[in-house]
């Protein structure tokens, strides 16, 4: 054992080693974190910031115009922005709950019921881990087309929840979950769905907070489905809604609404990551493909 | 407890096998949204590949036409769509995965605190996606000397005019993989990240008395074969979503066909034929060429992490 000193995995305590890591890994994370800096403080420049010359990174007097801008310029349109909002929420909102409840539920049957056909519909969502959505958009307009799903919610919500990632790490995380205590249920006369409601969902909560982040950030900046399987501008999304306003205002006076209308996107999105981080690490742990 | 007993009798969830209903209920939702959205669009793409369909004509079916016309007639496709895809997926798909890797196992010797800090920095890129994030890069690259780009190089000197970075053909392809890298460090690189905090601390001791001395040694010899399973969904996810952003040549030029096709992928070339000439069975074949594609490298990688 002579000059073992444990191993530099996950050091408890901050020490002066630790600090050429960091400088390693600093020009890197300037290089990622400058764009998301930069978009912030763009977000909150007055005007005569936005056209400064030469133009600076970072915001000297932060003013809200850009927000007020951008609601503004909404209510010129025939549709108000709040529409897009609200479809975005309940868009949102019902691919994360329901993806939630199909993944867990599927990921149950695969994990611990027996039947006939499991291994092989394994073995096709473990492939459809490959599956590029972009490939077949071509297909899933027919076939939106042909069940007349066009124009409606179902069109923004159905295509995202079948979601191979979402399953995938969900079984590997119940399967962690000791037969044994499944079988003293059912020993005490639970049914499935007792099991499913009583045990595996109360154990999976990391997974499920997983499947949440993913399934929302998805489906929180989809712009296919307004773009193509959505004719009907009432029926379209606040992300797509931000995107045609980052085409339309393509001039520098345009920019600062751009930003703060992606600022909007962006926060949601950190903050469910944030709170939500400790599980989703933990999930990630057993994510293996074997 | 009594699930624990020694007699050989199978438990109630092993015992029915065959016909077992409620498995099939738990399981329907998800087989059923799967089926209608991911199979069957992909046996939709199969079938129209073999045919010549305008949207408005019934398919008619025409063999191997279209793969042939592609690999045969289509100059775009071969001098242009298909090596920008390959130089675009080698650079972003395995590099950036390497770099995921590396990053994460930096990471990894962080005490907690920076650990997170700089975790969540390398992330947040890839959350909201690379798509929705190009209004910023338009800005960022802008071609008049007000482009945040250009005035940063004309102030220290390397620039004497401005460039027109979006529409310049020897531009917009290495542009296209910096976006992407950018927003490389998604799901893949929290799995490993997490996989190489999760390992075992006494391998690493067994590893040290057995004469493995310095921290490049330990990711070889131990890091790297202790969390292949891990390694393996990073891989798939870093390929997925290579190929998943390829589209943003046509978003940070404004047009389709990007400019002299510099920034043309193999998914902007699909749009091309599908949604602007209308051409949906040949749009089609190339669909299932990408599919084909992605899987090549899938198995590449999952050939490379294979558990013994």
């Amino acid at each position: 054992m002579a000059g073992y000193k444990g191993s530099n995995i996950n050091p408890k305590k901050f020490n002066l080693g630790q600090l050429k890591i960091i400088l390693i890994l600093l020009p890197l994370a300037v290089f990622m974190g400058i764009p998301i800096v930069f978009i912030v403080c763009h977000a909150f420049k007055p005007m005569d910031e936005l056209f400064a010359f030469p133009p600076q990174i970072l915001v000297r007097r932060p003013t809200l115009d850009n927000f007020v801008k951008l609601f503004k310029a909404s209510s010129n349109s025939n549709i108000p922005m709040s529409r897009y909002v609200f479809n975005s929420i309940v868009v949102t909102g019902s691919v994360v709950l329901l993806s939630i409840i199909f993944s867990t539920m599927a990921g149950f049957a695969l994990s611990k019921l027996r039947f006939k056909g499991k291994y092989a519909l394994l073995e096709v969502n473990n492939t459809a881990l490959m599956f590029v959505s972009v490939a077949v958009m071509i297909p899933r307009y027919l076939v939106i087309d042909m069940l007349g799903l066009k124009d409606t919610y179902l069109a923004h919500i159905l295509p995202l929840l079948a979601m191979p990632v979402g399953l995938f790490l969900v079984k590997q995380f119940i399967d962690q979950i000791p037969d044994a205590l499944l079988d003293a249920a059912y020993m005490d006369g639970a049914s499935d769905f007792k099991i499913y409601r009583s045990i595996i969902i109360p154990l999976v909560k990391p997974a499920i907070a997983t499947t949440a982040i993913l399934a929302f950030q998805q489906v929180w900046v989809n712009v296919e489905s307004s773009n193509f399987y959505t004719n009907d501008e009432s029926m379209k999304t606040l992300a797509f809604y931000l995107n045609t306003l980052a085409n339309q205002n393509s001039n520098v006076a345009g920019q600062g609404i751009q930003a703060a209308g992606i600022l909007l996107q962006f926060i949601p999105n950190l903050a469910i990551f944030l709170i939500l981080r400790k599980s989703f690490m933990n999930t990630m742990a057993h994510s293996g493909i074997k | 407890m009594a699930a624990k007993s020694t007699s050989p009798r199978k438990t109630k969830a092993a015992r029915r096998e065959f016909g077992n209903k409620a498995a099939y209920a738990f399981l329907a939702p998800y087989v059923i949204l799967f089926t209608i959205f991911i199979i069957i669009p992909m046996v939709v793409a199969i079938c129209l590949s073999f045919t010549s369909y305008d949207t408005i004509q019934m398919p008619t079916f025409k063999g191997f036409l279209n793969y042939i016309n592609l690999l045969t007639a289509d100059d775009i496709f071969m001098q242009k769509v298909l090596p920008n895809t390959i130089i675009y997926a080698i650079i972003v798909g395995p590099g950036g995965y390497i770099l995921s890797f590396l990053v994460a196992w930096c990471l990894a010797q962080l005490s907690s605190i920076p650990r997170t800090i700089l975790t969540v920095i390398f992330y947040s890129p890839s959350m909201t996606g690379a798509v929705s994030m190009t209004v910023l890069w338009k800005i960022i690259f802008s071609g008049d000397q007000m482009g945040y780009l250009n005035s940063f190089l004309m102030r220290i000197g390397v620039l004497d005019a401005p460039i027109i970075w979006l529409v310049d053909a020897r531009f917009l392809l290495p542009i296209i993989i910096i976006v992407a890298l950018w927003s490389s460090m998604g799901v893949g690189f929290l799995a490993m990240l997490a996989g190489i905090l999760n390992a075992d601390e006494e391998i690493y001791e067994a590893a040290a008395i057995d004469g493995v001395k310095n921290r490049f040694q330990e990711m070889i010899y131990i890091t790297i074969p202790t969390m292949k399973p891990q390694m393996l969904f990073g891989a798939v996810m870093a390929i997925v979503g290579a190929f998943q952003n390829g589209a943003i040549g046509v978003q940070l030029s404004g047009t389709n066909p990007t400019p002299n096709y510099a920034g043309q992928l193999i998914v902007n070339h699909i749009e091309d034929y599908g949604f602007l000439r209308y051409e949906m069975g040949y749009a089609a074949a190339v669909s299932v060429v990408l599919l084909l594609m992605v899987f090549a490298f899938s198995k590449f990688f999952g050939r490379l992490f294979k558990e013994d």
